[in-house]
């Protein structure tokens, strides 16, 4: 630990909440991003399945628009250490599009505008545990966020939870993703602080 | 003195507050003692790192103000409204508190004497290495043109604006060109604007005089600075840049 | 505007790692072959881990994470890296 800053306290509000372990509460919402924002038009958006078959489910704006949505108010944790707590967004449940493809897959690759992908295991996208989420806060999802649409799965760390989503790989085989190649834990647990491998 | 000749691996040391300055109604200048500290060359910045007693910590980069001079480094802060780090350093630290630093850091961004010509274009905050490398000048009495275009908001805004007028007084080489983008002094000219090609290209300082820049200051701004002297002519590979953070610290 | 910065930045992890100066190298980036030194690349530092950028093509050049303990670096977006070793005692 470094030389303590006398009279510094930082940004955080007192906790109280009941947060992961080595957590801290903000009520800003901070933008991380690995590279520059996407700017994606919506005609040419499209959300892409490809199981292991090689099957591909394809959506464009319209069509996943169409789509049953829903309203969920879910905490967010980040694995920089900010947490930020029920959060309002409106999106597609990723049980509703997988039902559309036929897969015997175990592991899933999400891929997005811009090069960035995260790995997960199937079952963490079923269960009514992940979205395809296009509206914060009762407006549309602001590109710096993640829009037009980005991946939501709040019951792990924040890098899972892919913005600008573009396709989800289903796979046989576990293939990391962006962060996981280079020292992040393959699954990220926040309940668990797995942030790290070897965690 | 040598100065920072030899590189080791950076680490953490700490340095004390010797003294404060303010500079305007929102920035001032630490004066550091650092046992030990290698020396440095203009240009050059320290990581800071601040840590609250329950461990959580942050960390910002800052431009070294100061010339070399012995275990005396000299840091100056822009507070910013919402800012974790700024309003700390610019409000809270005080005369004899400890603070953490990495540095000195970077090889690139440097201006080492030498008799060429040097134009340094300054955003904001983005002055402070530049007042560095102009302070280097004349503590090691280098004759060197140099020519200074500062882009601030308003008049209040201008750090160190004596020591400049003291400097451009003494008529040994160095001139200083403002521009005001949002709000000019009585009687200034020119309503308020951005930096242009025309004073980036004064009378004396066009691309054949081969000047080495040096640009310094939000990303935006560097980038529109350092396409206007590309496209005025100057050799790409004679422009240096150094891109701070919208919050005009480097985070 | 983008929200990056540039590899000046990156000196102050680069330095706890390495005695040479990483950040005055010169890079040639894996994606399109363009030569910057490193101090140029574009730099977000927003995010899990510090992400170097080329300036002409955005291909990821150099990535970095530090965290419990360790570091990870992964240098495979550049092909050649030109460096000045360290000044001898």
């Amino acid at each position: 630990m470094g030389i303590v800053s006398r009279g510094f306290h930082g940004r955080r509000r007192p906790g109280g909440e009941d947060l992961p372990p080595g957590q801290y509460l903000v009520t800003d919402f901070p933008v991380l991003s690995a590279g520059p924002t996407p700017r994606v038009d919506l005609a040419s958006w499209e959300f892409r399945i490809t199981t292991e078959t090689g099957q591909a489910r394809t959506w464009d704006w319209a069509a996943f628009r169409g789509l049953p949505s829903e309203q969920i108010t879910v905490d967010l944790h980040c694995v920089t250490k900010w947490s930020k707590l029920r959060t309002p967004w409106r999106g597609v449940p990723v049980d509703t599009l997988l039902a559309e493809v036929e897969t015997g897959a175990g592991f899933a690759l999400a891929r997005s505008y811009g090069g960035y992908t995260t790995n997960l295991p199937v079952a963490d996208l079923l269960g009514g545990r992940a979205w395809i989420a296009f509206e914060y806060d009762g407006a549309a999802l602001a590109a710096e966020h993640g829009g037009p649409a980005r991946l939501l799965v709040p019951h792990l760390y924040l890098w899972k939870s892919a913005k600008w989503v573009t396709g989800i790989d289903l796979r046989t085989e576990d293939e990391p993703g962006f962060w996981e190649a280079l020292g992040y834990h393959n699954y990220g647990d926040p309940w668990q602080e797995q942030r790290y491998w070897g965690d | 003195m040598a100065g920072a000749a030899i590189l080791g691996r950076l680490t953490w040391r700490a340095g004390t507050v010797t003294s404060v300055r303010e500079e305007t109604a929102t920035a001032r200048t630490i004066v550091l003692n650092i046992p030990g500290w290698p020396g440095h060359r203009s240009g050059q910045h320290v990581d800071v790192r601040l840590t609250a007693p329950d461990g959580y910590s942050v960390q910002r980069s800052y431009s070294i103000a100061s010339a070399p001079d012995g275990d005396q480094v000299q840091l100056t802060v822009q507070r910013l409204p919402d800012g974790e780090v700024s309003p700390y350093l610019a409000q809270v630290l005080a005369v004899g508190d400890p603070l953490e630093l990495r540095g000195p850091i970077g090889g690139w961004f440097i201006w080492e004497p030498a008799p060429a010509p040097v134009l340094l274009v300054a955003g904001g905050s983005g002055v402070v290495p530049l007042m560095a490398m102009i302070r280097t000048r004349a503590a090691t009495g280098t004759q060197a043109p140099f020519r200074l275009v500062y882009s601030v908001r308003g008049p209040g805004d201008a750090l160190y604006g004596e020591e400049l007028a003291e400097c451009q007084r003494r008529g040994d080489g160095l001139n200083v060109a403002y521009v005001y983008t949002r709000a000019t002094p009585a009687g200034w000219p020119v309503p308020p604007g951005r930096v242009g090609a025309g004073v980036l290209t004064a009378p004396g300082w066009a691309p054949d005089r081969h000047p080495a820049a040096f640009i310094c200051g939000p990303t935006g701004f560097v980038e529109a600075a350092a396409d206007l002297l590309v496209n005025a002519g100057h050799d790409p590979r004679t422009i240096k840049t150094e891109r701070f953070g919208p919050s005009g610290g480097q985070s | 505007m983008s929200a990056h910065l540039d590899g000046n930045m990156l000196g102050g992890e680069l330095g706890e790692l390495f005695t040479a100066d990483i950040t005055a190298a010169t890079g040639q980036c894996a994606s399109c072959g363009t030569v910057s030194a490193i101090a140029q690349t574009h730099v977000y530092t927003r995010a899990p881990g510090l992400v170097a950028r080329c300036p002409t093509c955005a291909g990821v050049m150099l990535r970095l994470v530090r965290g419990g303990g360790r570091a990870w670096l992964d240098l495979r977006g550049i092909s050649c890296l030109e460096l000045t070793p360290p000044a001898q005692p």
